[in-house]
């Protein structure tokens, strides 16, 4: 018997695009029903992602024939232990970021609530798409459907907004036109689509010109979408003028699912053999090595709060880079292989979640965006205040955060692929974190006064509304509960079933 | 002589599409004004359209029409899955386009001009708040 789960993954994506269109129908009636629409379909998706979760780890991958057709001929959506780990991750912070944007869309977009929450659920149909699908072309066009929904949202609060848009347009474009070629070469090597086939067809031409340069097109065409070092320029703009909760999605989710497309790519199409025979890994960590420092220096110099959150972003995606870049030297459980990449995406997601949000709050309130007009908001707005010192904190890196989980992992697995360097700049970075989070918690808790002589803003002393707050609390609770949740490694199954897939962990 | 014309004449097609890919980028890159940057960007992605077709391309082969009588009398058609895969490209293509249009018309309401620096030049003078914001309320 054919059990309903098997139909959750077209569901979630079939629900969620079906959706994005009632709610521009629904919304031109009575524009109130919009959010909870939204709402439904992604508590629908969230409930649907962890019954996903729980068959596969029972009971093995689900393979979902598209229209009935046999899969290296007709479309297949695959459902394998890390990309439910990522599904869940994806739609739980797209759940907190849609309770968080009821109040703040009224504010901050009064006019546009329908066209939000209608673009907001194409953003989710398109990154449930790439998650789910194991079709590397059909990976294109929901990696393009996520994109233009993201650049109209960056878009939509205007002014600077447009041209930061316009920016990531152009380079997130470009990205998409550099994987869309890799997938042509490897279609002209061997004729088929499917990621299993593929990684079944490739073996014998490892060697071969073409699919090094395939593979070449696609790492740099997702590096832009993920924004590693050298092609992050985009990323500083588009977070900090978006609204906050797309920032929190950008930064937590977007960038992210984007490199979960390089793994899947790399590990899945390509498999680690073929990751052996070049220096692919190694030049991937000296770049993320770098970025996480570029990253870190350059958010200290920033007094824009969420530029400065942006640029804290380059050096995380340098850290889930690095600890990419080690899968293959490090292999002893529990920080060999996929495992830290894999815990700091989720650890990632709710820390720059519950920051961004917070940050959106102080704008919500009292259009505070740079950090030296900060003074006395530990008194004025204590609970987001409370909120935003804990995820500074997780950061930083003080135990028991997931921030601390994160780092301890990666620097283990750098310690045992005996890349001494790379431990040196987690530390360093460390310290840098503490040096820009501690310029932000000493304004808002301890000056009395701002610099230069500031006037004491008239700015309201409540607290933002507790739609906004629950949200933020929850994140920031996480960073804690979760980083004892690691700690006492009771998701570590799920990571160990990644590991076994693709083959990492060396056989007892 | 012969050598050099045979890779260049044999396999045209890969010269042509980088070509222009390089022809487009070029716009991307050097551009100001932003209308000539999408144009750019678009026969940058029909370069790699135009490489896909070409890659379908078999020596005689005919239109991909199921015909019993075509089959009889020996005939080969040309691979149908890249042109399928091109006009779901072609369709994403015409959407970024959309909203790249349409985010340069917003911005010329905003700024009254499409050339980039002008842009980036008045953009710095306002404060870094959206259209909604209200300083010091």
């Amino acid at each position: 018997m054919v059990s309903l789960v098997e139909h959750l993954p077209i569901l979630i994506v079939v629900l969620s695009l079906l959706s994005a269109i009632t709610i521009l129908i629904a919304g031109w009636i009575h524009r109130r029903t919009a959010w909870f629409i939204s709402l439904g379909t992604l508590l629908f998706q969230f409930i649907s992602s962890l019954f996903i979760l729980e068959y596969v780890l029972t009971r093995g991958s689900i393979r979902y024939r598209l229209g009935g057709w046999v899969p290296p001929w007709g479309i297949e959506y695959v459902m394998d232990p890390l990309n439910s780990y990522v599904l869940i991750i994806l739609l739980f912070l797209a759940l907190i970021c849609l309770l968080y944007s009821k109040k703040n869309i009224e504010h901050e977009l009064p006019e546009k609530v329908v066209s939000f929450y209608t673009v907001y659920q194409l953003l989710i149909t398109g990154l449930c798409g790439i998650v789910v699908t194991g079709d590397i072309f059909n990976m294109y066009v929901f990696i393009e459907i996520a994109s233009l929904s993201a650049y109209a949202l960056i878009a939509s609060r205007g002014k600077i907004a447009l041209r930061a848009s316009f920016t990531y347009l152009v380079l997130g474009s470009i990205g998409a036109c550099f994987f869309l070629l890799g997938i042509g070469f490897l279609y002209a090597i061997t004729g088929s689509l499917n990621m299993h086939d593929l990684s079944l067809l490739l073996p014998p031409f490892y060697k071969n010109r073409v699919v090094i340069a395939a593979f070449a097109f696609i790492l740099v065409g997702l590096s832009i979408k993920m924004a590693l070092f050298p092609l992050h320029t985009w990323l500083p703009d588009a977070h900090a003028f978006a609204p906050s909760e797309i920032s929190a999605m950008l930064s937590g989710i977007i960038i992210e699912v984007s490199t979960y497309a390089f793994i899947r790519v790399a590990f899945s199409v390509f498999t680690p053999p073929f990751l052996g025979l070049f220096p692919i890994l190694e030049i991937l960590s000296w770049l993320a090595a770098i970025a996480i420092l570029f990253g870190s220096v350059l958010a200290i110099t920033q007094r824009n709060l969420k530029r400065m959150l942006a640029y804290s972003s380059v050096a995380n995606m340098g850290y889930i880079v690095l600890a990419l870049g080690l899968s293959l030297s490090a292999t002893t459980p529990p920080w060999g292989g996929l495992n830290p990449a894999l815990m700091h995406i989720l650890n990632h997601a709710l820390m720059k979640g519950c920051l961004f949000l917070a940050a959106g709050g102080f704008i919500y309130k009292a259009e505070l965006w740079d950090i030296d007009q900060f003074y006395q908001l530990g008194k004025k707005m204590p609970y987001t205040c409370a909120a935003f010192v804990i995820a500074a904190l997780s950061m930083i890196g003080i135990p028991p955060s997931v921030g601390f989980v994160s780092k301890l992992y990666i620097i283990l697995a750098s310690i045992e692929a005996k890349q001494f360097f790379f431990v040196a700049v987690l530390l360093l970075s460390s310290l840098l974190n503490l040096i820009y989070f501690w310029r932000v918690i000493e304004t808002m808790y301890m000056k009395t006064q701002g610099e230069e002589g500031h006037e004491p803003s008239s700015y309201s002393k409540h607290e933002i509304p507790m739609g906004m707050l629950i949200p933020i609390w929850i994140l920031s609770s996480l960073c804690i509960l979760m980083g004892i949740f690691w700690l006492a490694k009771i998701p570590m199954p799920i990571l160990d079933r990644v590991n076994l897939l693709f083959g990492l962990f060396q056989k007892p | 002589m012969e050598w050099f014309l045979a890779k260049i004449f044999a396999k045209y097609n890969y010269w042509v599409f980088i070509l222009l890919m390089l022809i487009g980028f070029y716009g991307i890159v050097a551009k100001e004004n932003l209308i000539k940057k999408i144009l750019g960007l678009n026969i940058f992605q029909t370069a790699i359209f135009l490489y896909f077709i070409s890659l379908g391309a078999v020596k005689g082969g005919t239109a991909p029409i199921v015909d019993e009588t075509i089959i009889q009398k020996g005939y080969i058609y040309t691979n149908p899955l890249p042109h399928v895969l091109i006009l779901t490209a072609i369709v994403v293509s015409v959407a970024t386009t959309a909203v790249a249009l349409s985010l340069v018309i917003r911005m010329h309401r905003e700024y009254g001009t499409i050339e980039e620096s002008e842009i980036i030049e008045k953009s710095l003078r306002e404060p870094p708040h959206g259209e909604n914001s209200k300083p010091g309320t």
